[in-house]
């Protein structure tokens, strides 16, 4: 006679046969992961564009308070008289908004898609991939709109700046970078310093979701992405160290 | 070799799980990870315990059933390496180790370390296929293809669907798999005709089974058995593109 023991089924039960997932979700193109991910690359390339010849607009100050206003008027007056005051600014500031807005809902919901997929976290979880500025971009991001609200409230609308909204541009930039001001300097060092680690992975990263990346190209992809973010951070960051500390009065 | 290994123990998909702490004494550097677990199994069944259940087959490094997160590290921080492949000589004597599932909301276990894998079946099934008679196998010669993309190809064919992929994003996104599914295909003349509706139908599968979306870390490409690169997600970005725009 045979003894059996009793220990429970050999094998693991099986789930029962499940027909595809019916997961609600918006149909088409920009419902899709990779339609969200291309809104996210033109519309960060939109405001890469823009990064840079706001850049190169601020260094004017270096030329004097003169020349700095005078290339903020003359932002205001092109295309005139052809098309009335402000229409370029406006049509600008137009595509900005909408870039930013696209930009953060596609980050959302790709965000809340990534948390729906992973519900139970690991216990133990170590990074393999080299890039701390890939792990950081949705803090990142949080990170610089929070400054940009900062920056147009500041210089924009001269709501928290010494000189007040009905001012020059560069008194408003020279007063808001006092010395005295020393932590609007800090602010702004660590928030370009951000956008610089965010266009680090952001850039080559917009490459790669638009297909255009291949194993012959991520070196110099990478290489771009880097020199562009680090010319991108001196060049913003020159001007208000600049003035805090009395290069420029 | 004496080990102490915190395995995560699920009796069923319903129940909660927990981290197990087991000791593991006498193991041999030559062992492979999974001979090392059947070693603990082993003495579990003697106890009367239920052994911990992990899926394996070819224990070759070719099938792409086996695979568990060691220490963090989906297939351990061996490179390109499987769990079956991966021998205990890579750990420290008095080691502790840590063993998880894959985790994703589309990977959901079945019990203890195996996880129900069939959301990449449905991808598979969505495209991944070319609909042409197969017959017998063609001289090798019959249909030219250029030496680069007959590489790369085959590298992207490589994939053993493991789901390491996934269980490394941080985002549990499948580009890395559909991906290479994909380009298989698409560099070669025989894939050409479904190109384009087949980006777009395992795409939006993988999409419908609930993964992450990609968003270009190179997690998954790090801990891939098989090293596919990460420019076949790519080659899938370009084909969706492309069919998405027709």
């Amino acid at each position: 006679m045979t003894a059996t023991i009793e220990r429970g089924s050999a094998t693991a039960p099986v789930n029962s046969p499940k027909k595809a997932p019916a997961r609600k979700r918006p149909g088409g193109f920009l419902g899709s992961s990779n339609g969200k991910k291309v809104v996210m690359a033109v519309t960060g390339a939109v405001m890469v564009l823009f990064l840079v010849a706001h850049m190169l607009g601020n260094l004017k100050i270096f030329f004097g308070r003169d020349s700095f206003n005078e290339y903020a008027h003359a932002l205001r007056t092109l295309l005139e008289p052809i098309a009335p005051y402000r229409t370029l600014l406006t049509i600008l500031e137009i595509v900005l908004v909408v870039s930013v807005v696209m930009h953060m809902w596609a980050a959302i919901s790709l965000s809340r898609r990534a948390s729906h997929a992973r519900p139970v976290k690991y216990v133990a979880k170590k990074s393999q991939a080299n890039g701390y500025a890939t792990h950081i971009m949705r803090f990142g991001g949080v990170t610089i709109l929070l400054f940009l609200i900062w920056h147009l409230l500041d210089l924009t609308f001269g709501v928290v700046n010494p000189e007040g909204v009905n001012s020059a541009p560069a008194d408003r930039m020279i007063s808001g970078f006092d010395a005295s001001r020393w932590w609007v300097t800090l602010i702004y060092v660590v928030a370009v310093v951000m956008v610089g680690l965010h266009l680090r992975h952001g850039v080559w990263s917009a490459f790669q979701t638009l297909g255009w990346a291949n194993r012959n190209r991520y070196r110099a992809l990478r290489v771009t992405a880097a020199a562009l973010s680090l010319v991108l951070v001196v060049g913003f960051l020159a001007p208000p160290l600049a003035i805090t500390f009395g290069v420029i009065k | 070799m004496n080990l102490t290994l915190k395995v995560w123990r699920q009796s069923g998909p319903s129940d909660k799980g927990r981290m197990v702490t087991y000791h593991v004494e006498d193991v041999s550097p030559d062992m492979s990870f999974l001979e090392m677990l059947d070693v603990l199994n082993e003495r579990l069944i003697l106890e009367g315990d239920d052994p911990v259940a992990f899926d394996h087959d070819c224990r070759e490094g070719i099938c792409g059933m086996c695979g568990m997160v060691i220490n963090g590290v989906a297939h351990g921080e061996q490179r390109a390496t499987t769990t079956c492949q991966l021998h205990m000589r890579h750990f420290e004597d008095g080691a502790t180790i840590t063993i998880e599932p894959w985790r994703a909301a589309p990977f959901p276990v079945v019990k203890d370390l195996v996880v129900d894998r069939s959301a990449f079946d449905r991808i598979i099934q969505a495209g991944g296929f070319v609909s042409v008679p197969a017959g017998s196998a063609p001289d090798a010669h019959s249909i030219p293809v250029r030496k680069e993309d007959a590489d790369a190809a085959f590298d992207a064919a490589t994939c053993i669907g493991c789901g390491a992929c996934v269980a490394a994003c941080p985002n549990g996104s499948a580009s890395l798999f559909t991906a290479a599914k994909i380009t298989h295909l698409s560099l070669l003349p025989q894939g050409q005709p479904e190109r384009l509706s087949r980006a777009k139908a395992m795409v939006d599968q993988m999409d419908a089974e609930g993964f992450g979306g990609c968003t270009n870390t190179g997690e998954c490409t790090a801990v891939c058995p098989k090293g596919i690169p990460l420019d076949a997600i790519a080659q899938m970005n370009s084909d969706y593109l492309k069919a998405n725009s027709k």
